[in-house]
């Protein structure tokens, strides 16, 4: 009795939320203006917050809203705002686009939707929550590896950051 | 008890309707939101294989993808500043120099 309430709720939880995605995303297509578009990736990205906590993966879904929906898509919206950007207008070149663009799309997912569904027995279900050891957390499992194992590669982006850094002052400062 | 095919289907459609949004559109800011839409979507398929096999490696791999994408968007929103600056447009159509 219980297992079945629990399976109710997370395909609840999966249903209200990967239909909110689907459904932001598809505005984020439709809509003409650059703001609306940028407003509805941060619902599609709270949404996904929202499945990888599901998932287990309690770190991944704080970083999502504080590092992507926090501040990449602050960035964006202040660059909308900053460059003023208005609703784009239909060209030649768009409507060649939309011709070849909306089957190849259409093409893409049915392709990678038979694949995922008639391989689907052959994985497993997910359980609520974090399934991978009870013990300890999420979050001192990846910091754990992250920084014994893999402990190269973290520094490694601290210098990738470093160079986007520099980069993005480099490319935006004002020419004289 | 979801299926993880169930959570890859999601990611697929994410994906497709990030390819739609990147062919179809004209505005560049629009082209690079709908690209960290499609980051998203493999993302999720990341985080839907570690659940399934029970290792964190896929974490670990979205976390670096998440790291890059932050950097990739500050590089890229910079030359969009860059480009607008010199072209006065943000319409991928007039931005064309380099076609022959």
């Amino acid at each position: 009795m219980n297992e079945l309430v629990d399976t109710i709720m997370h395909l609840a939880l999966f249903l209200i939320f990967g239909g909110l995605a689907v459904l932001a995303a598809l505005n984020l297509l439709l809509q003409r203006h650059p703001i609306n578009s940028a407003l509805s990736l941060v619902v599609v990205m709270m949404s996904l917050a929202v499945l990888y906590w599901s998932l287990g993966a309690e770190f991944l879904a704080a970083a999502q809203i504080i590092v992507y929906s926090g501040a990449v898509m602050v960035l964006f919206v202040f660059v909308i705002m900053l460059l003023n950007a208005g609703e784009e207008e239909r060209t030649k070149g768009s409507k060649i686009a939309s011709i070849a663009g909306f089957p190849g799309a259409a093409a893409i997912f049915c392709l990678l939707s038979f694949v995922f569904l008639s391989e689907g027995h052959k994985l497993g279900l997910s359980h609520l929550g974090g399934s991978l050891d009870e013990a300890t957390s999420n979050i001192s499992q990846i910091s754990s590896l992250l920084f014994t194992d893999l402990l190269l590669p973290f520094e490694v982006t601290s210098i990738l950051i470093l160079v986007a850094i520099l980069g993005a002052v480099v490319l935006a400062k004002k020419e004289r | 008890m979801v299926p993880i095919s169930y959570y890859l289907v999601l990611a697929a459609i994410l994906f497709s309707l990030g390819i739609a949004a990147y062919l179809v559109k004209r505005n560049v800011i629009t082209i690079f939101i709908s690209i960290e839409l499609m980051l998203n979507a493999v993302n999720l398929t990341f985080i839907a294989f570690a659940h399934q096999w029970n290792k964190l490696n896929g974490q670990i791999f979205v976390f670096f993808v998440m790291v890059v994408a932050a950097a990739e968007a500050a590089v890229g929103l910079a030359i969009i500043i860059a480009l607008f600056r010199s072209r006065q447009t943000l319409n991928v159509d007039q931005v064309n120099l380099l076609k022959g």
